[in-house]
């Protein structure tokens, strides 16, 4: 039975692994290649590394990062982060990573998603999607509105349609991030992955809110999430993969137990 | 051991090659030197992306040199679409031929309410006597990125599910092939690597 994933996202800075809250009171929380390691072996199904440096100096840093963080993974291998062409993409992919993400590259020009899939693969393109929903909309949460990654003004497109047209330009799965539902530890905003999951074929990824495990079941459930990517819930020792895929399980949700 | 490895630019080999030399192979990569497939112990055929890539394949004449290093014994192992082109062929490009070392041909999931492409960890049911995945136990879970599939034969050596059964793996002598990413698949992938590595004719001498 095809399972439900558990993506450990590890937020990267000048090449160490960062915690804190939207981006503010950085803590150092160790070396990425160690961490993410530690991650697969605890059973994370995947594991996403989020560069938020995103300047032109950090960019060598982080494919050493990359580099030195695929040499020892062996499950699926994610890069996000500053990525703006197909040539940034491709050298993320040399440097051992098995998918990139993208965010505001892609609102910018859509065309980037089937210029990196013709040469790696739709398999290896995710969109990340930042959306909050519009109260003023028909349907506030079909027509949430989409932002670019960390920006404050709507790009004027909406999440539904938007994600249908990555998935047309050859997108392989949607990272979708509830910005009304991130950090708040309250859950995920499952109507808004529902809504997504259903208006797309590819598989999406629920990001945004998590704060304990029957989230994780309520996202898979009612959400219709293929895959929820685990940031903080980690990071402040609530829970490592293993146990919160053993309550998972409890709960009867399909997850891939470690060995 | 060294590993030729097939490179006909569909998609990145980094995955691959780091995951067999991790396990301690020497890797040779080839996009269309056919002394290297001549010379080759083992042949490992990755693949990612789209059916009609194959036809590289025959363009640069590695078709026939992969054809007769297979006749001469050399264990093979094709992944993704590689396991794909040991088929007749496949639906997702009917127009390309596949190798044939299989008489059947890949075909699409069925339209059905769950998603296509099948991106994940699944399960593999392995049939008894498959050598490649020796020591795999049921149940072990193993990633999977893929819309097309093999048709479950006498020749599958793994079955998984998902809208209906497929070929997860195929296996007839030194012939192999994975619909899986071994190099993906954590301890159960480094596991079926390490087997293929391993192989050895039957009665050949250690």
């Amino acid at each position: 039975m095809l399972t439900k994933r558990i993506i450990a996202c590890l937020d990267v800075h000048a090449g160490r692994v960062v915690k804190g809250v939207q981006f503010v009171d950085l803590v150092d929380a160790g070396d990425p290649a160690t961490q993410a390691s530690r991650h697969a072996r605890e059973g994370a199904d995947e594991i996403v590394l989020l560069d938020i440096t995103a300047t032109h100096e950090g960019r060598q840093t982080l494919l050493d990062t990359v580099r030195r963080t695929a040499r020892e993974l062996f499950v699926p291998f994610c890069v996000g982060g500053g990525i703006r062409s197909a040539r940034d993409a491709e050298q993320v992919f040399e440097a051992g990573a098995d998918k990139v993400s993208i965010n505001s590259a892609a609102l910018a020009d859509p065309s980037l998603i089937s210029a990196i899939g013709s040469s790696f693969g739709a398999q290896a393109v995710v969109v990340a999607i930042d959306a909050r929903r519009d109260p003023e909309a028909a349907d506030p949460v079909r027509d949430a509105q989409v932002f670019v990654h960390g920006g404050r003004k709507p790009v004027g497109r909406r999440v539904v349609e938007w994600a249908r047209e990555a998935e047309e330009r050859g997108a392989g799965e949607i990272l979708l991030t509830s910005m009304d539902a991130d950090g708040t530890r309250a859950g995920f905003d499952c109507e808004l992955t529902a809504a997504v999951s259903e208006a797309v074929g590819i598989p999406v990824i629920a990001s945004g809110g998590a704060g304990t495990v029957a989230h994780f079941a309520d996202v898979f459930g009612r959400g219709k999430a293929d895959a929820a990517l685990a940031a903080s819930i980690f990071h402040f020792g609530v829970s490592t993969s293993r146990s919160l895929k053993e309550e998972l399980a409890q709960a009867g949700v399909p997850v891939r137990l470690p060995c | 051991m060294r590993v030729t490895v097939i490179d006909y630019k569909a998609g990145n080999l980094t995955s691959v090659l780091k995951t067999l030399r991790h396990l301690g192979a020497e890797t040779v990569v080839t996009d269309g030197d056919l002394s290297l497939v001549e010379a080759a112990e083992r042949i490992v055929l990755p693949g990612v992306g789209h059916f009609a890539a194959t036809e590289r394949l025959d363009a640069t004449g590695m078709t026939g040199a992969i054809r007769a290093a297979i006749a001469r014994g050399v264990p093979f192992l094709g992944i993704c679409v590689g396991m794909q082109w040991l088929y007749a062929g496949s639906t997702e490009a009917p127009q390309q031929a596949g190798l044939g070392q299989f008489p059947e041909s890949c075909t699409r999931f069925a339209e059905s309410t769950e998603k296509v492409p099948h991106v994940g960890w699944n399960s593999l049911e392995v049939r008894n006597g498959s050598r490649l995945l020796a020591g795999v136990e049921p149940g072990e879970f193993v990633y999977f990125t893929h819309s097309y599939k093999g048709p479950v034969t006498a020749d599958t050596a793994a079955v998984t599910n998902y809208i209906e059964p497929f070929a997860a793996a195929v296996e007839r002598g030194n012939v192999m092939g994975v619909q899986f990413h071994p190099e993906k698949s954590g301890e159960t992938g480094l596991k079926i690597l390490r087997n293929f590595l391993a192989w050895q004719a039957k009665g050949a001498a250690c």
